[in-house]
């Protein structure tokens, strides 16, 4: 998705120091290479995008980012990226609160389970909502926890985590999730960008 | 078997090598080959180191022994370390028996083979012959140093010893110590070099007599820990030599005795019984963690080396944890680490044989690489 990669190096800064945690293909780091110039590292848990990673030049160690982030020191990272991964934790909370041991900041993105289509689409069929970022069905999906824009904020002030900026992509449209938009972007957001520190 | 030295390349180091042990060697000989070019910027050089039974004979016909180089399936034209692409170096290990200064080698103080006078050595003193190696090929960077086994020991020391050598780095299969099953293992193969009488204290050369069934023993014994539970099963279970059932003695019944037999007797023919010794005794030496308090992170402080660790998940003679650790010093220092885990059957051995996953894993890093180290060395 060639817009959320622009937004996302968008709050990024040159030549950051970025761990982007569940990298896939690396296609994001890769990106972010060119035009950020990062010092980038990946953590992946599939070892064909880990292949592909290193084909592309790129720095990913194949592992669980549940039981790896462990090992990384504190404060290794200017920012940590978990793009659309969130979701596929067995403890997401634990995870995000790892991230920002390891990075000054994370970049949290999720595929947001408040978004209209898929309330629609759960209250009309009254089964698991399969959309364009939901492709999956109930018995076979990776996402063991679906968040809503406003869970993710819910989960952030629970844990004293700050949010810096949020943003909310729907069909290609980009706009600023603030306290008082909340519940209408909850509704017409495909996508929720977060950027969190602590 | 018909072994041919002469036909062996070596250049004659006439300075002096400081060794771990405290001895120094006055001037040594270092035993390679070379495969394909090296190009106009010299951004394409690859240094392999071997194993433990390995020798410069990478690819292609081992010129000594006529069999087939060791590392056939991985570098050659096309393949992973791509000879049409890369300059390949591979040098025979200090203490080896394939031309470099050695225990089979003439003792020039002597005049005959040096036998238990040649002094121990270590992986760092193997590393630190073959910079000498670098220095006359006119290499001041390499793009990756890589190998299996010790060969990814005597990577990891060429990268703590060397930083500024090389680009990039591959240790495949190894560890950054030597475990104790590693040593005990080790030990049963010296113990059963030495419990050979013809092993004569190392001196065999003066009778001629070879110690054929001590090394074969120990070869033996190295096999079994190179190849996993599952491999051996999947190879051999419990099949009969001759399929007609038990012969009530004690000759090979089962394939696997057999293979085992035929593993230990052809390595005979080729490898020097105090050459392992020595070998054997430099890899259980090696400990990067000690030489760094215990620190791993400490060898590699500040490197700019691009690392790809690659381990295989079922090595139990270097197990993926080991890598990891490798793997955990690296990142804890920023510095460029991969990491990939193959999953084989294939054990310790897995880097040796048809492997296509570690295949394409070598060839992505490899030529990615390559590209950055030529932008690099262009600007």
């Amino acid at each position: 998705m060639k817009i959320q990669d622009d937004v996302l190096a968008g709050l990024i800064e040159i030549n950051s120091k970025v761990l982007d945690v569940g990298c896939g293909d690396g296609n994001l780091l890769l990106y972010l290479k060119k035009n950020k110039r990062i010092d980038g590292r990946g953590l992946e848990i599939n070892q064909k995008n880990v292949q592909e990673c290193l084909g592309k030049g790129l720095a990913v160690v194949e592992g669980d980012a549940e039981k790896d982030l462990i090992n990384y020191p504190d404060r290794s990272f200017d920012i940590a990226i978990l793009n659309q991964a969130i979701q596929q934790f067995y403890e997401p909370r634990k995870v995000l609160n790892e991230l920002l041991r390891i990075a000054k900041k994370a970049i949290i993105t999720i595929p947001n389970f408040g978004y209209w289509k898929v309330r629609l689409n759960l209250f009309i069929t009254g089964t698991m909502p399969i959309t364009k970022t939901l492709p999956h069905s109930w018995y076979d999906t990776p996402n063991l926890h679906m968040s809503s824009i406003k869970d993710f904020y819910n989960l952030c002030s629970l844990d004293n985590i700050k949010v810096n900026k949020s943003i909310s992509i729907s069909s290609n449209k980009i706009s600023d999730i603030t306290s008082n938009n909340m519940e209408v972007k909850n509704l017409i957001s495909e996508l929720g960008v977060f950027v969190v520190s602590k | 078997m018909n072994i041919d030295y002469s036909k062996i390349n070596k250049i004659i180091i006439n300075k002096p090598l400081k060794l771990d042990c405290g001895e120094t060697l006055e001037k040594f000989d270092i035993a390679y080959e070379t495969f394909g070019r090296l190009d106009e910027s010299k951004s394409n050089a690859i240094l392999v180191f071997h194993a433990l039974s390995g020798d410069q004979f990478v690819t292609g016909t081992n010129k000594v022994t006529g069999r087939e180089g060791w590392w056939n399936y991985v570098v050659g034209p096309s393949l992973s370390i791509d000879t049409n692409k890369y300059f390949v170096i591979c040098a025979n290990v200090l203490g080896g028996c394939m031309g470099s200064s050695g225990p089979k080698e003439i003792d020039p103080k002597t005049n005959k083979p040096y036998g238990l006078n040649f002094p121990v050595i270590t992986i760092k003193d193997m590393v630190s012959a073959q910079i000498h190696l670098l220095d006359y090929l006119g290499i001041d960077k390499t793009l990756c140093v890589l190998g299996g086994s010790m060969g990814g020991m005597q990577a990891l020391q060429f990268c703590s010893l060397f930083p500024n050598r090389t680009y990039s780095s591959v240790p495949v299969a190894c560890a950054a110590s030597h475990s104790a099953q590693n040593i005990a293992f080790n030990e049963l193969a010296r113990q059963a070099i030495m419990a050979d009488p013809n092993w004569d204290s190392g001196n065999y050369f003066l009778s001629g007599k070879v110690p054929r069934n001590g090394l074969a023993v120990a070869r033996m014994a190295g096999h079994i820990s190179y190849l996993s539970e599952q491999g051996l099963e999947n190879k051999f279970g419990r099949k009969l030599q001759e399929g007609e059932g038990l012969k009530f003695s004690f000759d090979a019944d089962f394939q696997v005795e057999s293979y085992l037999k035929y593993q230990g007797y052809a390595f005979v023919d080729r490898f020097d019984a105090n050459s392992y010794l020595y070998i054997t005794r430099a890899m259980d030496y090696f400990d990067l963690y000690k030489l760094n308090n215990g620190n791993l992170s400490k060898a590699f402080k500040d490197t700019k080396v691009k690392f790809c660790i690659i381990s295989f998940s079922t090595d139990w003679l270097y197990p993926t944890e080991e890598s990891k650790k490798i793997v955990i010093a690296l990142n804890s220092i920023g510095a460029k680490v991969s990491f990939v885990n193959i999953i084989t059957n294939n054990g310790h051995d897995s880097f040796l044989v048809e492997e296509p996953e570690f295949f394409q894993t070598l060839k992505g890093f490899l030529d990615s690489t390559y590209e950055d180290f030529k932008n690099e060395n262009s600007r």
